[in-house]
């Protein structure tokens, strides 16, 4: 299998693979970079369990392939917290109680986080429609949009 | 109660916001082999010949291995199971050969090196099938395995159990019944379908030590089939379950351990590795068994039901090892909660060519109440008696009787079903939708379900305090999004009387934390709940042996408050707990008792298996949990769509031990049931999952979420831990019902089988016109 040198950013972090042609992000991150909080759910693109933001997007990491990555910035769930201190957004969580087995999670705060940098007051109905690609078996969502809604309805995402 | 009843922060969730919480296939292990599964390609066929050559000749492969290699079978109730394929495959998919290899590419390609030569034999594919006298039989020998004696495999037969309940005298009753009916229903195979797959990992070492990694919810039983299976005395097998992604049922009994275990114990030091993809996890792991079920009523002049006949043909699949105890629950609970004197019921379980059935949410009562709650929708219509009338007029009270003769003495349904309707406003009618194409409903249904387990099943706590007053509560009863860790802290916490934030819970390591027989039966909160406040008070009762001599006077006269002991007579004269956590020093520095740990054991009390010919039993289970969901949907009379508005949820919890999380089982659980009563079905044709994704297979999202309400009712459990009872699979259990009831009520069409799907909708709206 061909392999390509990339060159591209993890939570501002550089990094600098020999990645295989078909090697996805997911395994990447998972396998190479032993960042196991991005999840596998599916590993094609139905559940949302691996939502990494990459240049600002939220993105499945089981679709993008590896040699795409170059020069590109990925954030995962690892990235959120700065040191020991928690982002809003996952504080809000907890305080909602918006995560049962937690597997899910990662992705769930990744498209949400993604969501509210572009839109900083989402109604409900947007809410849904930019957290729908991400499935959760466990919270029945209720808890999940709540916890979203707080977070926004604090103005943390406010430019 | 100062910790029990309030709503504390989960105790994972900053491990699971910040990606840190280990599952299953986040463990990273030096040197892994990957492991891959060579599956039969027939629903039933004599597996005539392997040819393992060419892919043990593939470099990378270190070792393959095929039924032959480890024939002993295994099972929680009955031992029917290969893990890997003996003689003949028996489902679409069944493991027949498995490959360890140094990457998952060359495992993948190994397996496609490895020949098999079949036989392709006559197959079922129906439980109603299965049961006729002329089947092919799937398990010719099944009057030869091994058993646990309340269940009765019938031989020369597709049926490994026959559950026979006989109450009263039904017969007399329909011969006085001012009515009768006579309705069927079925259901179909469901999957659970955890956000984590199923993933595991083996390693055997030289000096003979098995461990296991597995996504699990119950190490412990776990562990005892595996070493039975694979010879293992039970000290040297270890079994180690990490944070688990969901498990809804399907992470109860052995899976794909028994594939990853042969392949370890051939490659000695090396950890070799299974995780299911997706597809896998739909096609191979545990499914909901599929119901076939026909409930006959005889009713009195005022809507009494005197008598209830029920025949319920259970789908079980290829292997039944765990199915057989559904069944049983599913005729123990046969007429949900409602007081029937007369009652004969028989509930089979049959082996077919389909996927393994296995425990889900519910654990048959979901199934049932399918059924129960229509059906009695459609007597009440019959009868001219309200929907809710007839659950108040049949509905259980305190005093009543279940079907196997149970007297029910905390029965909260009734309270449940005044407070589901008053807050679905069940007597008014819906608010219009705006347009006339698109009808609205109301329905109600009420559920019960009791933990079915052995009447033994045990659990053990342990609770070390350390030296600075803080404490390590040791258990295995596992977390898999329930909270049974934060209930335990909580629990602990009440009775020590300190803050939660002293406590840290450390669960799942069969060699370090104590013995729980399975987190499963919602018996967690009620039995795990026993043993850690036994554990809290054998540890405070220490505590205070010790303290009565450093602070002179008798332990009936100290109590513990806020991390100290105090003198009732005096309780400002108090001393820090942690003055006690390795014994106590005394005046001369001599050293008296020792460290401080608690320990709690704990057995349902007075469970007694049920009567072989009746089914009968005082008492076959701890408790009852009973309850009332109510829903109002919206149906597209155009497309056939229906749309859930609004679901409410009040069942009877005993106590809640914590509020939000409380509510977020019940909210989950309405969404569940949603998802089965409008979409999910694992499609079956000729024994092959036609939808093994979630493309094909749907599972609700945020879009579809309704309007959800939770209430609760507490009537205290007298023998559960501060009076609660399980919740976590109950709450699932009305909610079909009570969607498919509001669907016949806007619509005046009923369906007895589930999904409703646009399409099966639509078809039915037509044939009404």
């Amino acid at each position: 299998m061909k392999e390509y040198l990339v060159k591209f950013f993890v939570n501002d972090e550089p990094i600098e693979l020999r990645v295989p042609a078909n090697r996805t992000l997911l395994s990447v991150l998972r396998e190479d970079l032993a960042l196991t909080g991005t999840k596998e759910g599916c590993g094609a693109g139905e559940c949302g369990a691996c939502t990494v933001i990459v240049d600002g997007k939220a993105v499945n990491a089981c679709l993008i392939l590896a040699p795409e990555l170059d020069g590109m910035h990925i954030e995962t769930v690892e990235g959120l917290a700065k040191g020991s201190q928690i982002s809003p957004l996952q504080e809000s969580f907890i305080e909602h109680m918006a995560l049962q087995c937690g597997f899910c999670t990662p992705g769930m705060l990744m498209s949400a986080e993604s969501l509210l940098r572009d839109n900083p007051h989402p109604t409900r109905d947007e809410i849904k429609k930019a957290m729908s690609g991400n499935l959760c078996r466990c919270t029945g969502y209720k808890k999940i949009v709540e916890a979203i809604e707080a977070v926004a309805e604090k103005g943390v995402y406010d430019k | 109660m100062r910790v029990v009843g309030t709503s504390v922060e989960r105790l994972d969730a900053i491990k699971k916001v910040t990606g840190s919480a280990q599952f299953a296939d986040d463990i990273q292990f030096s040197r892994p082999l990957f492991a891959q599964v060579k599956r039969s390609p027939y629903a039933h066929a004599k597996i005539l010949k392997i040819d393992t050559s060419k892919a043990e000749q593939l470099y990378g492969v270190r070792c393959v291995i095929t039924g032959e290699y480890y024939k002993k079978r295994a099972g929680l109730y009955l031992e029917d199971k290969n893990f890997l394929a003996v003689g003949t495959a028996k489902f679409k998919g069944e493991p027949v050969a498995a490959v360890a290899a140094e990457s998952k590419e060359i495992a993948e390609e190994a397996c496609k090196l490895i020949e098999v030569e079949y036989e392709e034999l006559p197959a079922v594919f129906d439980s109603l099938d299965g049961m006729k006298p002329d089947a092919p039989l799937i398990h010719p020998d099944l009057h030869t395995y091994k058993v646990a004696p309340i269940f009765y495999p019938q031989k020369g037969t597709n049926i490994s159990h026959h559950y026979v309940l006989r109450k009263g005298d039904a017969e007399k009753a329909f011969k006085e019944a001012y009515k009768t009916f006579d309705n069927s229903f079925y259901i179909p195979h469901v999957q659970h379908v955890p956000i984590e797959p199923h993933a595991c990992t083996a390693q055997y070492m030289p000096d003979g030590e098995l461990c296991i990694w597995a996504a699990c919810q119950s190490p412990f039983a776990v562990r005892r089939a595996l070493a039975e299976t694979f010879d293992f005395p039970l000290n040297k097998i270890r079994v180690i379950s990490k944070a688990v992604g969901g498990g809804f049922g399907c992470k109860a009994g052995t899976t794909l351990e028994g594939i990853v275990i042969p392949l370890a114990m051939l490659c000695p030091g090396r950890p070799v590795k299974l995780t299911y993809t997706r597809e896998d996890e739909f096609q191979y792991a545990y499914v909901r068994q599929g119901l076939h079920i026909r409930i006959q009523t005889a009713v009195n002049k005022d809507g009494k039901i005197i008598g209830s006949k029920n025949v319920l043909a259970w789908d079980g699949g290829a292997y039944t090892e765990y199915g057989v105890n559904i069944v049983k629950a599913a005729g123990w609970g046969c007429v949900g909660p409602y007081d029937i004197e007369n009652i004969a019921t028989d509930s089979y379980c049959v082996y077919t060519n389909h996927p393994v059935g296995g425990p889900y949410r519910g654990f048959g009562m979901s199934e049932i109440h399918f059924a129960i709650e229509q059906n009695l929708d459609m007597v009440a219509n019959e009868m001219g008696i309200s929907p809710l009338d007839i659950r108040r007029i049949n509905g259980i009270r305190p005093g009543g009787v279940s079907a196997t003769g149970q007297v029910i003495d905390v029965a909260g349904y009734q309270e449940c079903l005044e407070k589901a309707a008053a807050l679905i406003e069940y007597d008014k009618p819906c608010e219009p939708s705006g347009n006339p194409r698109k009808v609205r409903g109301k329905g109600l249904a009420g559920g019960w379900k009791a933990p079915s387990m052995p009447t033994d099943a045990q659990s053990s706590v342990i609770i070390r305090m350390n030296e600075d007053g803080t404490f390590i509560l040791l258990c295995s009863c596992h977390d898999m999004g329930q909270g049974s860790d934060t209930v335990m802290a909580q629990i602990a916490a009440e009775t020590l009387t300190v803050d939660v934030s002293k406590i840290t819970v450390r669960t799942g390591d069969t060699d370090h934390t104590p013995y729980e027989w399975q987190t499963v039966a919602s018996r967690s909160t009620y039995c795990a709940g026993n043993a850690t406040k036994l554990a809290a008070e054998d540890l405070r009762d220490k505590i205070l042996e010790v303290a009565q001599i450093k602070m002179g006077t008798w332990k009936k006269d100290l109590y513990l408050e806020d991390g100290y002991v105090r003198r009732v007579f005096y309780p400002d004269i108090k001393v820090p707990i942690s003055t006690f956590a390795l014994g106590l020093m005394l005046p001369d520095q001599s050293g008296i008792a020792g460290p401080m740990i608690g320990v709690g054991s704990y057995t349902v009390p007075n469970n007694i298996a049920a009567d072989i010919k009746t089914g009968l039993s005082p008492k076959p289970v701890a408790f009852w949990t009973m309850g009332v969901n109510g829903a109002e949907v919206e149906v597209d009379l155009d497309t056939g769509k229906v749309k859930v508005l609004k679901m409410v949820s009040v069942f009877d919890a005993g106590k809640v031990i914590n509020p939000q999380m409380y509510e977020g089982q019940a909210e989950g659980a309405m969404v569940q049931a949603m998802g089965t009563a409008l979409w999910e079905e694992l499609k079956l044709k000729e024994g092959k999952v036609m939808n093994p994704s979630f493309v094909d297979y749907k599972i609700p999202t945020f879009d579809d979420m309704p309007e959800l309400i939770v209430e609760v009712v507490e009537n205290a459990e007298p023998t559960g831990p501060y009076g609660a009872r399980g919740i976590g699979e109950i709450v699932m259990v009305p909610g079909a019902p009570a969607i498919a009831n509001a669907v016949a009520n806007a619509t005046g069409v009923r369906f007895t089988r589930m999904p409703l799907m646009p399409d099966v909708v639509l078809a039915a709206l037509k044939a009404k016109k």
